[in-house]
């Protein structure tokens, strides 16, 4: 009952109801304009005769007389063509024709008359109905003239009976499919709402059953499949995020708890003191990186979106090199830019410069080939719609494995993990190009690596 | 956060300007006896106001040298109480104090009155040099044309910096870093206020972009003299020698 009641409600089933019931309205006018073309129209062609016969025979009365209406009529009874003539008296006694008496007449006016009429087959008698029109002629004269219909109406009632059958295997066929159809349709949603309840449920490798078909509904599954793709890679950073956020804050605290522990055992005021401001240092660092990690959420989630403006990257470029200039020097470097002025984009000065800052900050730290110096080269430059960003070292590079990997919060590379740091700064500069709908592009230098700032170019206009 | 060196050690709070009468305004009764105990190590006195509301009416009554403010205060917040102060006239140099702490937030804080910003957690040091500083700008000369700290003299006019009347070519990044230097002279100048006011930068960079600068401009203004004008506050910043 119920099953019943959720099939009545499915959209697909009104729609089958509904198109079933325009697919019976016109194959019913298709039908009714079959039997009115055919029935109909032969009945009234026959009727057309009858007149026009009656008319020719009223002629030859008119113009013969009686005896020229005899001849005629008496010629004319004789093919079996199933035509039916009788002219009577004024009593009705028979003078010419094929009937032997003349039928019930209701009135004694012109009018179509029906009546039942015996006739001679080869293996009997079989009775069939004639239509004919009677008419009085002048002198009193009762003439009829009709036709045996009896293969007419059999061929209407076939034609009747033809639609009528047609119209009910139409509906039974179009209601069964629909509800078919539906019913299919009903269990491959109820599928599709079966494997979401049990992805709700915990098991995140669920996914929605495909057919093949390519049709709707496969399409939506497709699409919702690629959905949970998408959820459960991100629920894994997410989980791998946490697990390293609480690997990364559990070393340094374990640090400090056996520093202090140490430094409780021994006793010495200097051990406190150094313990304690060894501690300042550690939560300096733990700072740090949480500074860091909400950064980058603040930039990932767009927060700050609002507060961007037009600006030209290439004063950006100029400070932060400024900045960083001295840096390079000191490690007995070189730290060169060149970057036109008119680079205009849409962006948040502090964050833009924050992330060239830390592509500052790994060129200096892995920018240099061993034994040797950091060789840093910055150019901004206009690429069709873009504006492009890029800092150049010829230290190590990334394994082009490694360089999906390295934007990935507190992923840190072997190579790189006796350097200080806390594995966020890509993280970061891929967060802000999130926000200023760019793209960080990491790709080889030959030899070293280049760290491309790829953002939209902003026009006054647009 | 903070900047350090790799060798720092905990900073030792010493006056290094006139005593000053701060507000404390802030809920959280344990972070605000730390923070009034070390105003009062460094020779200052302070009160402590609980809630918006009690904060409002002492600040009002214009006593104070420095208002530090907390932003989320029960009763009323800081940012609302500043704008009152400043609706009724009441000038006294503000501190907001706030976990609150992105470029967003920052600006908010600025646009309602505030006149300096510090993020939660804070380094003590950092506070306080950002305390006095302001407890110094309130009663400073609007309009100066030469700063002098010491031998060292800048002219801001022709932009041109003298020490012992010999000439100091610097570029123009030094220059500023050095005017800022100067004008708080005697007082320590912490590596996030040297980035803030003379790059206009409110993020942390990883390395001690900072002290390369600083180390710089020391090379030229203090090599061969026997007295460093440019001292390095172990731990807290940097400062100028005013006399």
């Amino acid at each position: 009952m119920t099953a019943r009641i959720k099939l009545l409600r499915t959209s697909t089933f009104r729609l089958a109801a509904l198109y079933l019931i325009l697919f019976a309205v016109s194959v019913s006018a298709l039908l009714g304009y079959v039997y009115w073309n055919t029935a109909v129209l032969l009945e009234r062609q026959t009727d057309d005769t009858i007149r026009a016969e009656v008319q020719a025979l009223a002629d030859q009365y008119r113009l013969r007389g009686l005896r020229g209406i005899i001849d005629t009529i008496q010629r004319r009874s004789v093919d079996e063509s199933g035509s039916v003539y009788l002219l009577a008296g004024v009593e009705g006694v028979r003078i010419a024709g094929n009937l032997t008496s003349l039928p019930d007449i209701p009135t004694d006016e012109a009018s179509w008359i029906e009546f039942p009429l015996d006739v001679e087959r080869g293996s009997g008698r079989e009775r069939h109905t004639a239509r004919a029109f009677h008419t009085n002629l002048a002198g009193g004269f009762n003439l009829v003239v009709g036709r045996d219909v009896e293969a007419l109406r059999q061929f209407a009632t076939i034609i009747r009976r033809t639609i009528f059958y047609a119209l009910a295997i139409a509906l039974v066929l179009g209601l069964g499919g629909g509800l078919l159809m539906s019913r299919n349709f009903l269990r491959r949603v109820d599928a599709i709402t079966e494997a979401s309840r049990t992805i709700m449920a915990g098991n995140m490798a669920g996914r929605m059953p495909v057919q093949g078909s390519n049709d709707e509904l496969d399409r939506l599954a497709l699409a919702l499949n690629e959905m949970l793709d998408q959820i459960e890679s991100l629920m894994g950073a997410m989980k791998e995020v946490s697990s390293n956020v609480a690997h990364d804050l559990k070393t340094p605290l374990t640090r400090i708890k056996a520093r202090v522990e140490a430094a409780l055992r021994s006793g010495s005021e200097d051990e406190y003191r150094a313990a304690l401001e060894r501690t300042v240092d550690e939560s300096d660092r733990l700072l740090a990186t949480f500074n860091a990690l909400l950064s980058i959420a603040r930039a990932e989630a767009g927060q700050s979106r609002g507060g961007l403006v037009a600006l030209d990257a290439s004063t950006i470029i100029a400070d932060v090199v400024e900045l960083y200039e001295p840096m390079a020097e000191e490690a007995g470097g070189t730290l060169v830019s060149e970057a036109p002025a008119g680079l205009t984009v849409l962006g948040d000065r502090q964050l833009l410069a924050q992330a060239l800052t830390n592509l500052f900050d790994n060129a200096l730290k892995y920018g240099a080939s061993p034994g040797s110096t950091p060789q840093i080269s910055v150019s901004g430059r206009i690429e069709g719609d873009k504006v492009i960003i890029s800092v150049n070292d010829h230290g190590v590079g990334i394994a082009p494995e490694d360089r999906g990997r390295v934007t990935e919060r507190f992923v840190r590379l072997d190579s790189s993990r006796t350097e200080p740091g806390n594995g966020l700064g890509l993280s970061l500069v891929s967060g802000v190009m999130k926000l200023h709908k760019g793209t960080l592009v990491l790709e080889d230098n030959h030899p070293g690596l280049a760290a491309k700032l790829v953002l939209p170019l902003h026009r006054a206009d647009s | 956060m903070q900047l350090r060196e790799p060798d720092s050690s905990v900073w030792t709070a010493k006056p290094t300007t006139q005593p000053m009468r701060i507000l404390v305004i802030e809920d959280d009764r344990e972070a605000a006896s730390w923070l009034i105990k070390g105003l009062a190590e460094s020779g200052h006195v302070a009160d402590h106001a609980v809630d918006g509301e009690q904060g409002l009416n002492m600040a009002s009554e214009g006593l104070h040298d420095v208002l530090i403010v907390d932003r989320l205060l029960p009763k009323l917040d800081g940012l609302s109480i500043i704008r009152k102060l400043r609706e009724d006239g009441v000038k006294t140099p503000v501190l907001i104090l706030s976990a609150l702490a992105d470029v967003d937030e920052r600006v908010k804080g600025l646009r309602a009155g505030g006149d300096d910003y510090l993020g939660k957690p804070y380094a003590f040091s950092e506070l306080l040099a950002r305390v006095e500083n302001l407890g110094r700008r309130s009663g400073e000369a609007p309009l100066e044309t030469r700063l002098k700290a010491a031998d060292l003299e800048i002219d801001l006019l022709t932009r041109t910096v003298t020490r012992g009347g010999k000439p100091i070519v610097l570029q123009p990044r030094e220059f500023k870093l050095l005017e800022y230097l100067v004008r708080n002279a005697g007082h320590i100048v912490t590596r996030t206020m040297l980035l803030e006011n003379v790059w206009d930068y409110h993020f942390d960079p990883q390395t001690n972009v900072i002290d390369v600068h600083v180390s710089r401009l020391r090379s030229k203004i203090d090599k061969g003299y026997d007295e460093p004008i440019l001292q390095t506050v172990r731990g807290a910043g940097y400062m100028i020698r005013d006399s």
